[in-house]
């Protein structure tokens, strides 16, 4: 089985995100970088599919030549070959170019299998799996947490929860699914895990840039604060009969 | 022209993601002087309709559950000309409105909290990025906007004037490669939707410190008529299912309380919990950004006010 993995950088944010002095990307100065919680599952479940039907695990993503740190965290965990579809200066690539670049790897490419994320964690663009299945011809289903794939190696049941709903899909293979983080627990990467990523060699090829994609960002901004006022109760149990009022004062004990 | 807007219903209403769909498509349809028409695969809630200003209602029968390729197609054929589509950023509105948008050509902007119409096809646009984290404004160019609308985004607002909502009925014919991929449905088990609604919810992060360490967690929740969620950290140690998981990758929650316990507030974290009434943290480290979140904080450890805490709801009852 041949499994082909998108994915794509984005910095790492722990208690902030701030905005760049043009307004039209996150500062990115203090942060490192990584891939979503979704495409780490992706990659999860790919090595695992490969370690029980044998085959290759392909991992691509679009982005600036700085990618490649995260191409090399993936091979860590077990895939077999990496593909940096190169962007020329930091341009953003809109939904349906990013499609567009990534369907030059999937094309044409013998897999059985495309994973994506259901979102990127960045744009949240919620399309990207779709509009590449389109074009492939092949069947998507998006949001998947749960994936069973028979033993022949055709056919995929892929389910996901929806509005207290358990819906299942039943997909013949070629085909694309995106995943989101629960569908497994991805593993640590090992030592020689690491050191073959080290070595790997990592096809790069260059990309042009992007065609309009009918979306022009004008700026970007941090939402007016959440920040809240706290009334600090008190210090470890002698807050407790604070606590209580608070709780009574909102109405939840019954 | 007319802005079209696909509409959920459940139990014979509609869903309240869909209210909200509809209240953003009837501004648009007000500023560009355009009708609303609402396109529902189901039977479709006139009266729910006609409160929101939908002149329009087309029912599409034909199509057997849910099938994300046949509803984008129906729904594509159905919208030609109009000047905008749009539908709620739940999952099926998100993945129909990428179908059509795939189907088309056209581009489709995620997410949407404000969108006004301008001339000539030009949207101005303000998104929603990294779960509601940031916002991004931008001018979306098409001669038609696929739009879906954030579940978080403003209130859903009945119109001034009901609309007449008359009912179309239409008759889709989905190929077959459009009805490859289609939904067996069933009813799951409990776990994230009822963390999603639940009126209170006990938090735990890092500082629970290991799987056996919900257990006072878990009392109290039960205790408050709760559930327990959980951050991102807890789930990636595996001490507790990733249905419990309360933040950008996991739930959103919506509860009258959230008592977070232990939760330094990393904000993929705080993209789950924005949304809660009232916040309560409880941490050793006052600097800790979730006690900057709250509405009230205790400077402690967790593992002392807990259980205390546990006692004192006992000994009231």
């Amino acid at each position: 089985m041949d499994v082909l993995v998108c994915v794509k950088r984005v910095p790492t944010v722990g208690g902030a995100i701030t905005v760049s002095a043009d307004g039209l990307s996150v500062d990115t100065r203090m942060s490192g970088f990584t891939i979503s919680p979704h495409e780490e599952c992706a990659v999860e479940e790919a090595v695992r599919l490969v370690e029980r039907f044998g085959g290759s695990v392909t991992v691509v993503t679009l982005g600036p030549a700085e990618a490649e740190e995260q191409l090399r965290s993936c091979l860590a965990l077990g895939a077999s070959a990496a593909v940096l579809l190169e962007t020329p200066g930091g341009a953003e690539f809109g939904p349906a170019a990013t499609a567009a670049a990534l369907h030059s790897v999937a094309a044409g490419g013998g897999f059985d299998l495309v994973l994506l994320g259901n979102e990127a964690a960045d744009t949240g663009d919620y399309q990207v799996g779709i509009r590449l299945a389109h074009l492939l011809g092949w069947p998507v289903a998006t949001g998947i947490k749960a994936l069973a794939v028979d033993d022949e190696g055709t056919s995929a049941a892929a389910r996901r929860e929806y509005r207290g709903v358990t819906e299942t899909y039943a997909l013949p293979m070629p085909c694309v699914l995106t995943v989101r983080e629960g569908i497994n627990l991805p593993r640590y990467p090992s030592l020689p895990g690491r050191l073959r990523a080290k070595r790997a060699v990592i096809s790069r090829v260059p990309v042009s840039s992007a065609p309009g994609g009918g979306m022009r960002t004008t700026a970007l901004r941090v939402p007016a604060a959440a920040r809240r006022e706290a009334t600090v109760l008190g210090h470890g149990v002698d807050a407790v009969p604070a606590l209580m009022s608070v709780l009574a004062e909102l109405g939840v004990l019954s | 022209m007319t802005v079209f807007c696909l509409v959920e219903v459940d139990g014979g209403g509609v869903v309240d993601a869909s209210l909200r769909a509809l209240t953003l498509a009837r501004g648009v349809a007000a500023q560009s002087g355009d009708g609303l028409a609402a396109v529902v695969f189901g039977e479709p809630a006139a009266g729910d309709l006609a409160a929101y200003g939908v002149e329009d209602a087309y029912a599409v029968s034909g199509i057997e559950g849910y099938a994300p390729q046949a509803w984008g197609r129906a729904l594509a054929a159905l919208a030609d000309g109009a000047s905008a589509v749009v539908a709620a950023g739940t999952d099926r509105g998100n993945e129909v409105l990428a179908h059509v948008g795939a189907i088309t050509g056209l581009p489709m902007a995620a997410n949407c909290v404000a969108v006004s119409a301008g001339s000539g096809g030009s949207f101005e646009i303000v998104r929603q990025r990294w779960a509601g984290l940031l916002l991004e404004e931008a001018v979306l160019d098409a001669p038609v906007a696929l739009l879906t609308v954030a579940t978080d985004a403003g209130a859903a607002q009945p119109a001034g004037a009901p609309g007449s909502a008359v009912v179309h009925q239409v008759a889709a014919s989905p190929a077959d490669g459009d009805l490859v991929v289609r939904a067996a449905e069933a009813p799951a088990g409990a776990g994230g939707a009822s963390l999603a609604s639940a009126r209170v919810v006990v938090g735990g992060g890092r500082g629970v410190g290991s799987a056996d360490g919900f257990g006072p967690l878990d009392e109290l929740a039960s205790l408050l008529g709760g559930v327990v969620g959980v951050s991102r950290v807890v789930t990636s140690e595996g001490w507790r299912p990733h249905t419990q998981q309360v933040g950008q990758t996991g739930t959103k929650i919506t509860p009258d309380l959230y008592l977070a316990c232990g939760i330094s507030g990393a904000i993929q974290h705080i993209a789950g919990c924005a949304s809660a009434k009232h916040i309560i943290a409880i941490n050793t480290d006052p600097a800790a950004p979730m006690m900057a979140r709250a509405d009230y904080a205790v400077v402690g450890d967790l593992h002392a006010v807990i259980p205390a805490l546990v006692q004192a709801l006992r000994d009231r009852s």
